[in-house]
């Protein structure tokens, strides 16, 4: 399995996605950079965290529109898997991938904290590494994780199975709506989640239960 | 030589540059003739407080600075110390107090921002930040607004920027009302071999300037910093800079490729008094002189004069001195950035700093006396007056329990959760120890097993009441702390915050605070590699509590052996290490006086440095055994709030023996000096237990055991149980009520 992470200016847990897919896939992903002609052949691409331009407009408008993700939603319709976590969920909202929107937090403040997660669905590539309904441990870093979308979107991805992840316990930490944490599109080759399973992924970071995530897309073993 | 200048220098126009009179006839004894209106500029931006150092270089100049490990000490964008296998930390605290109080989110903001820029100048990609944060009374009226703001601007930053805050320090104080003090380090990584400095080399090469461009914010704001503030200060905002994380991260990757192909021959950020002073720092270093054309300075406000693009402070730009022959590649990597990137003077042999604008020479002055020749003070100063101890029998009582709970739930000890989750804590993945602690500690990049742990202290109510020790006891707590994760503390950073030093007792305050500062780094082989000096920290003539802010890195050999402040298990044995015997004596200046009882009377605590270091480096080679499970050391509140925090941060219980017939106020609540809390793995009536008593003993170190952890309850000798939820609940919860009140 091979995968790459796209880097655009501002991005900064572009190395932390690097180290988590090499750790556990034991390859280095291809890094594309936003202004490349063209994304590797791969089976998974990743858009990490952070803070695309600044957050300048609206969290991940302006990485959206770019030349770059016209090639990503292309990949995205021939099927290859796509991740974006924090940002880069922000990113594929705002690029049209995955539906809803994503307001600033609640609180109005950014929250870096630990929460927990139910694993909702279990049936598509990105978290079939996981039990449907295990509980488990992630970490949050945002000031605009605040998931929303209406009635009809909302039922939609309730009843297709597409939340990937809650929050979970009492740990919303944004206001999400239905306590929506992550989710996939209508052909479940498109996650966003905000939380960060790439820092959870061995001891040194105080546990492991983001492996999973991994591991299924890179069939390796968690 | 004529010069344009269009602006007369009348009396009034060089105080309104922070210059007196003597220092004005100083500059016309200097150049033998009168400044021009930029040069007046660029005179009082090198010889401001803020820039020269110039009240309190006589005393810095008696700090240790050097060690075994220092590779570079203090006159350089941040301190470099070698921590093996070819790599180093670098690193710096910088205060921006001034600006954080006249605009909080910017003032902050742009706090970290320069803390950052001084650490990756040098070559070093931050991995870890702090910030020491100090507030006036909860209950003032400007207090919240300001926390809000600064702890806003210190996450917004920072967290853009991607470097995670590790630890720090949050504290009030109503000597802060009309000054809060903002006080960020950052701290990066690089290998020992490529470490990049200031020093310009080569005559005719190019002068480069890269970054952001060059706008009006920030015109003269190291000479605001300089001064006191009176009821004017409203109108010093627009003296503030405003800062872009996005820039500065995109700076960042820019200049370490650029770093890496190796282009640069100097480098330079621009900080306080931005391109003048970078440029004259790496032209005087250099014995080189530097022409500047500022045609040729890329500009984001039209109609901008020399003199404003002299003293701009705008944010994320620096100035570097290239190889020509790698111009074309070292411009590559700043359009691939997306940052300006502009040929804008070169190196002469005539150590002359000119300034051309607009065809004509607005500033032509002597590059090496601009720095060396900056006025240096020996103060006038008086020696502090120390309070009188407290009598014997002076021990206002309350019950033990219910103080514990209020101490542990009020604004001194409580947690800082509310602050530090608008940190980003666990960017980079390395951050082994997180903000709460006693010391955050990180994994180094590159390395199987090394750690990095960092802390900033500084006990203000003690350094009031005695400088001399509080400027030792502010070392000997940052040491401490590094001590109590395992570290073996490395080497310090001073960020030194005082009011106005052209007052006898504030400079007196000054001189004795840094001869404690210099007493304890040598007495624990703990050199000062970097920092920062704050003065002028006063309004309408009253000045903050002295603040000489210590920030540590200590190494960890193997970050796995680190241990935390937490009780990680029931039924083990809890040791107290380090005297006296009555486990607490000192309550002058503690903070079970000052808010239980609204009391700032007593001497501050002395720090016995022999036993300090002879303690430490105890407990260290205890916690590398494998035997210590959890350790805490003691400072505000006693040992009675160091136990609650250990319970606290375990979600554990304990039960402590009280020394009968001895005050148990004194025994929880004395702020005595130089001791830790262990609890160990091992079994409290074994050979090993008695073995490492029987080595205290030898040592001549105070350890003795004091109880056992367990239960749901923290029971203190007789005082009533208090449960851990309870002491939770008042710590969790004085942040979030104050803040949402």
């Amino acid at each position: 399995m091979k995968a790459a992470v796209i880097v655009f200016p501002g991005l900064n847990r572009d190395r932390d996605m690097i180290a988590a897919l090499t750790k556990i896939g034991g390859v280095a992903p291809a890094v594309v950079w936003h202004q490349d002609a063209d994304i590797p052949d791969v089976d998974l691409i990743v858009i990490p965290g952070g803070f695309s331009y600044g957050d300048y407009l609206r969290c991940g408008a302006i990485a959206a529109r770019s030349p770059m993700m016209d090639k990503v939603r292309e990949r995205a319709a021939k099927g290859t898997k796509v991740l974006g976590v924090c940002n880069g969920f922000q990113i594929l909202i705002e690029a049209g991938l995955l539906p809803g929107a994503l307001m600033r937090n609640t609180s109005l403040k950014f929250v870096c904290r630990e929460v927990k997660l139910e694993v909702t669905n279990t049936d598509n590539a990105f978290t079939s590494g996981y039990a449907k309904g295990q509980i488990i441990r992630c970490p949050v870093a945002h000031h605009d994780g605040n998931y929303f979308a209406d009635a009809e979107t909302l039922a939609a991805l309730e009843g297709d199975g597409r939340v990937a992840f809650r929050y979970a316990a009492g740990t919303n930490p944004n206001g999400s709506i239905n306590n929506i944490a992550g989710i996939l599109n209508a052909e479940k080759n498109v996650l966003g989640l905000m939380p960060h399973p790439e820092n959870l992924i061995e001891t040194a970071h105080g546990g492991i239960d983001g492996r999973a995530l991994f591991a299924a897309l890179l069939d390796k073993a968690a | 030589m004529t010069l344009r200048n269009d602006i007369e220098i009348t009396p009034q126009l060089v105080a309104d540059h922070g210059l007196k009179p003597d220092e004005y006839q100083k500059i016309l004894d200097l150049i033998g003739r009168e400044p021009t209106y930029t040069e007046l500029g660029i005179f009082s931006a090198m010889w401001n407080e803020h820039c020269s150092y110039k009240s309190s270089k006589k005393w810095l100049r008696t700090l240790p600075t050097t060690g075994p490990r220092v590779i570079q000490g203090p006159g350089e964008n941040a301190g470099v110390v070698d921590i093996g296998d070819g790599q180093a930390v670098v690193f710096k605290m910088e205060s921006h107090n001034h600006p954080s109080f006249i605009e909080p989110y910017q003032g902050a903001a742009t706090g970290v921002g320069g803390i950052l820029r001084d650490v990756f100048t040098m070559g070093a990609r931050p991995v870890a930040a702090m910030n020491a944060l100090r507030f006036g009374a909860p209950e003032h009226e400007k207090t919240k607004h300001l926390v809000h703001g600064v702890v806003a601007g210190v996450g917004g930053y920072g967290n853009s920027f991607g470097v995670p805050t590790v630890a720090g320090e949050v504290e009030f104080d109503a000597r802060y009302n009309g000054n809060n003090l903002v006080n960020a380090f950052a701290a990066g990584l690089a290998d020992t071999d490529k470490i990049f400095y200031s020093k310009a080399e080569g005559v005719g090469l190019p002068v480069v300037y890269l970054g952001a461009k060059t706008g009006r914010d920030g015109v003269g704001g190291a000479t605001m910093a300089s001064a006191e503030f009176g009821d004017d200060i409203e109108e010093k905002r627009p003296t503030v800079q405003v800062g872009d994380p996005f820039t500065e991260k995109r700076l960042l990757e820019a200049c370490l490729e650029l770093m890496a192909t190796g282009a640069v021959i100097a480098i330079q950020d621009m900080g306080a008094a931005g391109l003048t002073c970078s440029a004259v720092e790496m032209g005087a270093k250099g014995d080189l002189g530097i022409e500047l054309n500022l045609d040729k300075v890329p500009v984001r406000e039209e109609h901008m004069t020399a003199y404003e693009m002299m003293l701009s402070e705008s944010q994320e730009r620096m100035l570097m001195v290239l190889h020509p022959e790698k111009e074309p590649e070292a411009r590559a990597v700043f359009e691939k950035w997306e940052l300006d990137f502009a040929t804008v003077g070169k190196t002469t042999d005539d150590l002359r700093f000119r300034v051309l604008w607009q065809g004509e020479e607005v500033a032509n002055l002597p590059i090496k006396e601009l720095g060396d020749e900056a006025p240096e003070y020996d103060r006038p100063w008086v020696e502090p007056k120390i309070p009188a101890a407290l009598a014997a029998d002076d021990v206002p009582q309350m019950d033990v329990a219910e103080a514990l709970l209020k101490l542990v739930g009020g604004h001194q000890c409580s947690s800082r959760r509310w602050v530090y989750e608008q940190y980003d804590t666990m960017i980079q993945g390395n951050s082994v120890q997180r903000p709460g602690g006693d010391a955050g500690v990180i994994r180094v990049l590159g390395h199987d097993s090394k750690g990095l742990a960092f802390t900033s202290d500084v006990n203000p109510r003690y350094c009031e009441a005695n400088p001399y020790e509080g400027g030792k006891q502010a070392v000997a707590e940052c040491w401490r702390n590094l001590t109590a994760t395992g570290a073996e503390p490395l080497a310090a950073t001073d960020n030194l915050n005082f009011g106005n030093p052209e007052r006898p007792e504030i400079m007196g305050q000054l001189v004795k605070a840094v001869g404690g500062i210099g007493d304890a780094c040598r007495a624990l082989d703990f050199p000062i590699v970097s920092g920062n000096v704050s003065l002028y920290n006063e309004t309408n003539g009253r000045g903050i509590l002295p603040t000489p802010t210590i920030g540590g890195v200590g190494l960890l050999p193997d970050w796995q052996k680190s241990v935390r402040i937490g009780f990680v298990a029931e039924g083990q044995p809890i040791l107290l290490i380090g005297g006296p015997a009555e486990r607490g004596s000192h309550l002058g200046q503690s903070i079970y006086l000052r808010d239980l009882f609204d009391r700032r009377d007593g001497d501050a605590p002395h720090v016995d440095l022999a036993a300090e270091r002879k303690t430490g480096d105890f407990v260290r080679k205890l916690i590398r055994s494998g035997a210590v499970t959890a350790c805490h050391d003691l400072s505000d509140g006693g040992l009675g709030v160091g136990l609650a925090e250990m319970a606290i941060s375990g979600g554990i219980g304990a039960t402590v023996v009280d020394i009968e017939g001895y005050d148990p106020i004194l025994q929880y609540f004395g702020e005595d000096q130089g001791r830790y809390l262990v609890t160990l793995n091992l079994d409290p009536q074994g050979d090993e237990i008695t073995a490492l008593f029987d080595q205290a003993k030898v040592l001549g170190i105070y350890a003795t055991w004091i109880g056992s952890t367990g239960g749901a309850d923290l029971v203190l000798g007789h005082a009533k149980p208090v449960s851990v939820s309870a002491l939770t609940q008042a710590h969790e919860s004085w942040f979030p009520n104050y803040m949402s009140a």
